[in-house]
């Protein structure tokens, strides 16, 4: 038999048909909607005078739009209302369950899958987002799509799509102090550029990645988008069956076996080729922070920003226009750098052991005066285990307030917006012109060097507080 | 939805000379709110159009009356980002009908292509030679022609072939969408999840 990688395994049981010179129709195992990309595509359903083809394998979380305080009260911006309450009922006319605003598994999309146990290896999941390759960690095909594919989805639980290239990102050896896995990922994507990963589906392994916990590998997963890929994804193993194991929708008795049999075959063959494999040591990679406007502009943060001479003819242009927006200096160096914001959140770095990561640091300190902290859990559950674990009170008596779940300063659609010029100290994935409010400036980052900037006030190496 | 039908079109072009244009730039998220799909257009660039008090700003080249047409030229990685469909619509409901450019994120492309926009990705060379093109004369008109799959300054007589999914080239010459196709596939795929293997 031919030797496959696991990627083949599992797109290629899922194919329905193929086009001839063109896309397979793959089937969906799990579709995932929410708010901001949904409402057109039942619009356009509707019109067809359809109805939801399975409507038990679509999934629906308000996380976008909504508010991170008072989520009692009715939302105050009526656009944002009427967006939610589309979803609802859209919902409701079609059958799909729907983790709305308030309930006990609300949470950020990406968040809930896995900590539901919805998201399982050797499955087919779609998203109307990009970051969809978060769930990939746990050994599933996960890629985010568009409205119109939504769409598809809703209509036939299928999806036309051309099967990308293949590529394996090997990392091994022990992580040095203060580093994770959000430095992990930063440090690739400064390697390969926002889209030297397009058009492929990464795998990523090797030893670094296997001694990773489970929610350290989705962090990997979800900012592969970043770098232009499709998606990401990790073969599944002991630590992937022991973290589903007993979830909510997590199979049970002999089911559980059988799943655990199927689960157990899905890894690459020693010998199945891969279009590219790049290689990188675990050693080279310290903290990690951006300095520009897309997530491929990182430094390790006792670097210096690269000089103009550094940097390709191509790309000097927008790099100076970069630095502009950021204003920030070629060859300057970030650390001791005053900032003004700290955002810990989003789907990825908003779980339970990213809380846990930055209570580690801030546990005993003071925030800084000169700094205005967001911490924003993934999901109602996070929160509720932030409390029985009492990272709550750490937090609070450093002098943290622990806000309710949502994509929050992540996107800014909602009221959580870094004013225009400020500096933020963000754990989520974007860092592109206004992406967290207009005219604010984002610094990618870990929940532990967010944890050092939040205490001193500026840009500091975590390691240096451990 | 059908997507409007796309064979050959002759345009000025509006230039847009800036690399890694992500979908944050394209419509940013304030403006994601809406729960149809018209009325994107006034938000497209919004933030490179217009200033923090809603005035245009007269640098950006769209606000710049010596340009219009309805092809954007735009640098490379264009449509990085989010998935959000919503930057294709707003592309779309502005009057561009082709983007041009030496490289186009993956979900962007899809995107388009969904909404009867054709990326066209040329060659590096190619790319810059048309910013020179239009940088010397703002009203150089370029042919695309789908069913040859050619692009053209016909003033200079360069001329390069661009690539497109058999598939999606069919989709875009007769208008037809995806929703279409796999409606009519529903025997096969009732006949997939019947023998499933999990
Ligand atoms: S947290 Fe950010 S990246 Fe994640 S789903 Fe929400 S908006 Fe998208």
């Amino acid at each position: 038999m031919e030797a496959k990688t696991l990627f083949d395994k599992i797109w290629d049981s899922h194919i329905v048909h193929s086009v001839d010179n063109g896309p397979d129709v793959l089937y969906i195992d799990q579709h995932l909607i929410h708010e901001v990309t949904s409402p057109q595509a039942f619009t356009g359903i509707n019109n067809r005078g359809l109805k939801v083809f399975r409507p038990e394998r679509t999934l629906a979380t308000a996380d976008h739009n909504i508010p991170t305080k008072n989520q009692n009260l009715p939302i105050r911006d009526e656009l944002s209302r009427i967006q939610v309450e589309k979803l609802t009922e859209n919902c409701k006319d079609h059958g799909i369950t729907l983790y709305g605003l308030g309930h006990r598994y609300n949470g950020i999309v990406h968040v809930i899958g896995p900590e539901m146990g919805i998201t399982q290896p050797g499955m087919t999941i779609v998203c109307g987002d990009s970051h969809t390759s978060t769930h990939g960690a746990l050994g599933s095909i996960a890629f985010g799509i568009g409205t119109s594919e939504v769409e598809m989805v809703l209509a036939s639980q299928c999806i036309l799509q051309p099967k990308p290239k293949k590529m394996r990102i090997n990392i091994d050896g022990i992580m040095g102090k203060g580093v994770s896995s959000k430095d992990i990922i930063l440090y690739i994507i400064s390697k390969i550029s926002t889209s030297g990963g397009t058009g492929y589906f990464i795998e990523f392994a090797g030893s670094t990645i296997r001694n990773l916990s489970m929610e350290a590998r989705m962090t990997i997963c979800n900012m592969s988008i970043e770098m232009g890929a499709r998606g990401g994804l990790i073969a599944p193993d002991e630590v992937t069956f022991e973290y589903i194991k007993g979830r909510q929708f997590a199979p049970k008795g002999d089911q559980w076996r059988k799943a655990l049999e199927y689960w157990k075959t899905l890894k690459t063959d020693d010998d199945a080729k891969f279009d590219i494999e790049l290689s990188y040591k675990a050693e080279d990679i310290g903290a990690m922070i951006t300095y520009g406007t897309n997530p491929g502009m990182g430094i390790n943060i006792e670097d210096k920003i690269p000089e103009l001479d550094d940097v390709d003819d191509n790309n000097r242009q927008s790099f100076k226009k970069s630095l502009e927006y950021m204003d920030f200096k070629p060859g300057a160096s970030l650390i001791g750098k005053a900032v003004d914001y700290v955002f810990v959140g989003s789907c990825t770095n908003g779980r339970i052991e990213d809380l846990r990561a930055f209570a580690s640091i801030v546990k005993g300190k003071r925030k800084a005066d000169n700094i205005t902290a967001w911490i924003v859990p993934g999901s109602k559950k996070v929160e509720e285990q932030a409390k029985e674990e009492g990272l709550i009170t750490i937090l609070e008596e450093a002098g943290f307030e622990l806000r309710q779940p949502g994509c929050s300063a992540c996107l800014a659609m909602n009221d959580d917006k870094i004013p225009s010029g400020k500096y933020s100290v963000s754990t989520s994935n974007r860092n592109f012109e206004g992406r967290q409010g207009p005219g604010a400036r984002t610094l990618l980052a870990s929940p532990l060097t967010a944890a050092a900037a939040a205490i001193t006030g500026k840009i500091t190496n975590p390691a240096d507080l451990i | 939805m059908a997507i409007d039908k796309f064979n050959t079109l002759e345009s000025a072009c509006v230039p847009l000379h800036i690399e890694n244009v992500d979908t944050d730039q394209i419509i940013p998220a304030r403006f994601l709110k809406a729960t149809s799909r018209e009325g994107f257009g006034h938000n497209l660039f919004r933030d490179w159009r217009f200033d923090k008090q809603n005035q245009p700003i007269p640098d950006f080249v769209t606000n710049n009356s010596v340009y219009n047409g309805e092809i954007l030229v735009a640098g490379k990685n264009f449509g990085s980002g989010s998935s959000r469909e919503h930057a294709a619509w707003a592309i779309h409901d502005y009057g561009f009908k082709v983007v041009i450019s030496s490289f186009f994120a993956d979900i962007f492309k899809n995107n388009s292509l969904n909404n009867g926009i054709l990326p066209v990705q040329v060659s590096e060379a190619f790319l810059s030679d048309l910013f020179k093109a239009i940088n010397t004369n703002p009203k150089t008109i370029v042919k695309v022609d789908l069913p040859s799959q050619e692009v053209s300054i016909p003033s200079t007589g360069l001329s390069e072939k661009f690539e497109i999914n058999p598939y999606k080239k069919e989709c875009l010459l007769n208008g037809f969408d995806d929703i279409d196709f796999l409606l009519g596939m529903k025997n096969k795929i009732t006949e997939y999840e019947q023998k499933r293997p999990v």
